[in-house]
């Protein structure tokens, strides 16, 4: 049995198709040629270019119908790293000047290459090295005269495995008979992991080199819940998985067909499941699946990626159309979360050492008080088109809601001035991700109209965790104790107050927390679309009852770790 | 020769698509173009020198053209640096 990280839900089954570099270039490192040969070796190497040239405008013609347009990019900076005179001239002076044959020359350019990206003090530039990886294999298998591993040749159900699939794999790939992919390399958010979840095949990634074992043609089980990878499959063990596999098709077809019933438990409790948008014709996307509504309009790309500040005309429209698509159904819009991670350049944001405790969301806001003015005002009149929510991130105390309000107060008489028409009952929350407001949160919602827990960030301050740092990321969990204890402070102190609580952080799209966070009252569920249906099935699969027994027991448990354990023993009961 | 030093304006560094888009820009004119920047120059004909060269938003560096069409090309560069490359 193989592990790896599992990229992508699912069970599949089939052969091993084994990606392998045909070509075995160990043996061209070193071989030398007689100088007579060298205008010859740089005759095969320009031509090898071209042809490589030639390959990549075909398959960025192939990919047009299956990948993104930014996807399709690949391929033009693809190109011009193989026509790149620096790269041209490391290859051609190895041929001079060490009389090394092209193949050996570009496997040595490749290498130096690569490590000058891999110098770089920048995440994004050292991925770089592995576009100039895939830019010389496909050179060398021009010169070698080698075919690359052709996936449109499958004639089988077929598992790939492969150290890394590149774009051009995935595009020429038959994919009615590929049921998975278990790679060596990569994260979540590698090509093969997004291409796995676009098909709706399983996917591990990141399995390391211990799948080099695996041998073309050996049956194999794929497992992309559990993250694992099985050769060989005993009789017992192919009869399980193949009533596993059965179950999650058919758990796959009721949750798709879920779109129109409502999220309500077995005993009746009706339960908000709605949608997290980053921009507005994404509101859409929340209708299709299912959704009640919007619980977190994120509004940081209208202020990304451009000149100058939005103008409150711009934004109007944004929020409006939302607004009209959503109708009567509840539209949360964030005012401008920016800093932490994401940066613009037309706010003047000195460089922290840490961003992430630094000047951001509200505390920019409160200080650029006409640039916050300009959006309330932008919300407020599009609040007559539907029914549009404020909420403030980043809140850590009392003072802060009431300075926003103070704000947002003038935005209103700004436009009672005008006699601009806009919802005056319109209602103001906050989201809850620092520890402070939690504490606080009896405090705070005697003056909110609405909570949305952020556990992104509120895991992240409470257990002083930062999960992108891959020492401790397993110290990041959502079920710790302590960090579940908030939760329910939040929601208590909020019901005592008479007013919703909502959850707008990943911990909201897994549906194995849905039934702990529904006993212990969350209101409403916001997620990414995609997840809505998933959530559905679990709130409609259990009984409020026995959700509050659950969230009781687990709130009683000391160890962390246990509560996974019950979970999805839970689980795994239904 | 004509020089002329500026600020990175891109928000995420030099990454691989405004770097494309500038070696597509600097390839329409005669000049020869290049960029120095922590006393290291090279050409604008490469990806791979100007990525490598690894000059993160808000830094500054300077662009050499040197040529019949200097300063049209010059004229130009400005205009992506200045303008166009916040977009991208």
């Amino acid at each position: 049995m193989y592990k790896g990280i599992a990229a992508s839900r699912g069970i599949g089954i089939g052969k091993a198709f084994v990606v392998k570099e045909k070509t075995d270039t160990t043996v061209y490192r070193e071989k030398k040629i007689p100088d007579t040969e060298v205008d010859n070796e740089i005759t095969r190497f320009t031509k090898a270019v071209e042809a490589t040239d030639i390959y990549y405008d075909q398959v960025a013609e192939k990919s047009k119908d299956v990948l993104s347009e930014s996807e399709q990019q690949v391929f033009q900076a693809y190109k011009l790293v193989l026509k790149d005179p620096i790269f041209k001239d490391m290859v051609t002076g190895s041929i001079r000047d060490e009389l090394l044959c092209a193949e050996g020359a570009v496997i040595k350019s490749v290498e130096l290459t690569k490590s000058m990206f891999l110098a770089l003090n920048d995440e994004y530039m050292r991925q770089r090295a592995d576009d100039i990886d895939n830019v010389g294999k496909q050179i060398l298998i021009s010169l070698t005269g080698s075919q690359s591993t052709d996936l449109s040749m499958l004639t089988e159900d077929s598992i790939i495995i492969a150290e890394d699939l590149t774009p051009a794999d995935t595009v020429s790939m038959n994919r009615k008979f590929v049921k998975g992919f278990a790679v060596e390399k990569g994260g979540e958010t590698s090509h093969t992991a997004i291409i796995a979840r676009t098909m709706e095949i399983p996917a591990l990634v990141g399995c390391g080199d211990k799948i080099r074992d695996i041998s073309h043609g050996d049956t194999l089980i794929i497992d992309g819940q559990e993250g694992i990878l099985i050769a060989k499959p005993t009789p017992d063990e192919l009869k399980n998985y193949l009533e596993k596999q059965k179950q999650y098709l058919e758990e796959l077809e009721k949750i798709k067909a879920l779109k129109n019933e409502p999220g309500r438990t077995l005993d009746g409790k009706n339960v908000h499941l709605v949608g997290n948008i980053a921009k507005p014709e994404e509101a859409k996307e929340v209708l299709e699946k299912g959704g009640d509504g919007i619980g977190l309009f994120r509004t940081e790309f209208l202020y990304l990626n451009r000149k100058e500040l939005p103008s409150e005309e711009d934004q109007f429209k944004a929020y409006k159309e939302v607004a009209e698509v959503m109708k009567d159904r509840p539209c949360i819009i964030r005012t401008l979360d920016i800093g932490g991670d994401k940066q613009s350049a037309l706010i003047n944001m000195p460089k922290e050492d840490n961003p992430f405790m630094g000047y951001r969301a509200i505390r920019i806001c409160l200080k650029e008080k006409e640039m916050f003015k300009t959006q309330l005002r932008a919300i407020l009149r599009a609040s007559a088109y539907g029914n549009l929510k404020i909420m403030f991130p980043m809140i850590s105390c009392l003072e802060e809601l009431r300075a926003a309000k103070e704000i947002l107060n003038e935005a209103k008489a700004e436009l009672d001035e005008k006699n601009i028409p806009y919802n005056r009952d319109i209602q103001v929350g906050i989201m809850i991700e620092i520890p402070s407001a939690a504490m606080a949160a009896d405090i705070l919602a005697q003056e909110a109209d609405f909570f949305s827990i952020g556990t992104n960030d509120l895991c992240q301050y409470t257990l002083a965790v930062d999960r992108m740092n891959e020492n401790i990321s397993s110290l990041y969990n959502p079920l710790n104790i302590g960090v579940l204890r908030l939760i329910k402070r939040v929601i208590d102190c909020a019901h005592e107050f008479g007013i919703m609580v909502g959850m707008c952080g990943e911990m909201a799209s897994n549906p194995e927390y849905t039934s702990l966070l529904l006993g212990l009252g969350l209101d409403e569920f916001s997620m990414v679309p995609a997840s809505i249906p998933h959530v559905k099935q679990a709130v409609r699969n259990t009984t409020y009852d026995d959700a509050v027994n659950l969230a009781e027991e687990i709130l009683s448990v000391n160890e962390s770790d246990k509560i996974k354990t019950i979970l999805r023993g839970k689980l795994n009961a239904h | 020769m004509l020089t002329k030093t500026f600020v990175l304006q891109c928000p995420v560094g030099l990454h691989a698509r405004p770097a494309s888009i500038l070696i597509s820009e600097a390839e329409k004119f005669k000049s020869d173009i290049s960029i120095k920047y922590n006393s290291k120059e090279v050409s604008l004909k490469s990806i791979i020198g100007v990525m490598t060269l690894g000059i993160k938003t808000n830094e500054s560096f300077e662009l050499i053209v040197q040529g019949e069409d200097e300063e049209q090309a010059m004229a130009r560069l400005e205009i992506f640096f200045n303008e166009e490359i916040k977009d991208l």
